[in-house]
């Protein structure tokens, strides 16, 4: 698509090609969602790269990118199919890990409160870290994008970034040779710690949580089975956490 | 079809955080120390999903998995783009791979 005709084009028309202001929210939030949607399409690449190169198929990566929506947790629950672990364990350690959406959701909907349940209901699959951050900034800056509309855009456009970037990454593994292939488990653990380290490098404080955290997980596993290693670990570790970041 | 059915139960628990706030958002308020908790899980988590997995990325040789933490480590504190951070790290795991085991 020619993109600098395409905005010359709709600069030429402006709001009236959508005569219902509805729409134009919905566009407008889709829009707003760029930043997100560079973010998430190639960690959905790696998603998708990294299930297929672990031996399961596509629909696998796709039917999970589709269905449950929740990043780090995909990398997780292939991490530990992989260490044997569990359905089980695998469930609960997602649920461990995003019941903090409650959180989220809890705040995101106290400001909603004005619309219908029923459009709440799909908005509320879509809520994810990147999405409530970017909702909550914002917020200060402009009370306008509390439009039920203008959030189903942006929303939207994260999650087809996941879902479409997991379909690409699922297609490009099957092209990429095995003996590189071997090396991509590595890839699992750097997107751990690329989505770590910038965190500690804002709050020092949350370094000791994950080093707390990683201790007694190597503490432990020689006794438990690596899956539920990592979730008592995970629970231990930010009981305390709580604990450091009370001063603050 | 296990693994479909891991899919359902993890879509049943993520969702089911982010859609009951739709229902209850007028009936409950959290203590803050739990709140406090539930903030700190996700940076306990990958603590624990990185060690001590990332020593078992090369079977028996620890110290492949250690140097591709390394590389990620300093990739993702000079802050570069998440994609280099994965591409930097499994490339040093293949080169040292290469250099010390075949």
């Amino acid at each position: 698509m020619d993109h600098s005709s395409h905005s010359i084009h709709n600069m030429n028309k402006p709001s009236t090609k959508f005569s219902k202001e509805n729409k134009s929210e919905f566009l407008r939030g889709l829009t707003s969602s760029f930043p997100i949607i560079i973010g998430y399409f190639p960690i959905a690449i790696s998603f998708g790269v990294i299930t297929l190169q672990s031996g399961y198929s596509l629909s696998f990566a796709f039917l999970m990118s589709l269905f449950v929506y929740a990043g780090a947790s995909q990398f997780m629950a292939i991490n530990m199919l992989l260490m044997q672990a569990l359905g089980i364990e695998i469930i609960i350690a997602t649920f461990v890990l995003n019941f903090r959406h409650f959180i989220m959701s809890m705040s995101l909907m106290n400001k909603l409160k004005s619309f219908p349940t029923i459009k709440k209901i799909p908005l509320s699959f879509m809520i994810t870290d990147e999405t409530f951050a970017f909702l909550s900034l914002a917020k200060e800056q402009d009370e306008k994008n509390y439009n039920l509309y203008y959030i189903g855009g942006l929303l939207i456009g994260a999650y087809s970034a996941w879902v479409s970037g997991t379909l690409a990454g699922g297609l490009l593994a099957m092209v990429i040779p095995p003996s590189i292939g071997n090396s991509m488990s590595m890839g699992l653990y750097a997107m751990f710690i690329a989505l770590l380290i910038p965190a500690i490098r804002d709050q020092w404080r949350m370094g000791i949580v994950a080093g707390l955290s990683a201790l007694l997980c190597i503490l432990i596993t020689n006794y438990i089975n690596p899956g539920w290693a990592i979730v008592i670990s995970t629970l231990i570790a930010s009981f305390f956490g709580s604990y450091l970041i009370k001063g603050e | 079809m296990r693994l479909y059915m891991i899919i359902i139960g993890m879509a049943f628990v993520t969702y089911l955080p982010r859609l009951l706030p739709v229902f209850i958002v007028d009936h409950i308020k959290l203590p803050k120390r739990i709140n406090l908790w539930l903030k700190m899980i996700p940076f306990a988590a990958l603590g624990a999903l990185i060690f001590p997995g990332v020593l078992s990325v090369e079977e028996g040789v620890p110290l492949v998995g250690f140097i591709g933490a390394v590389v990620a480590t300093i990739a993702a504190y000079f802050k570069l783009h998440i994609f280099y951070v994965i591409f930097s790290s499994i490339l040093s795991v293949m080169i040292v791979k290469f250099i010390f085991i075949n």
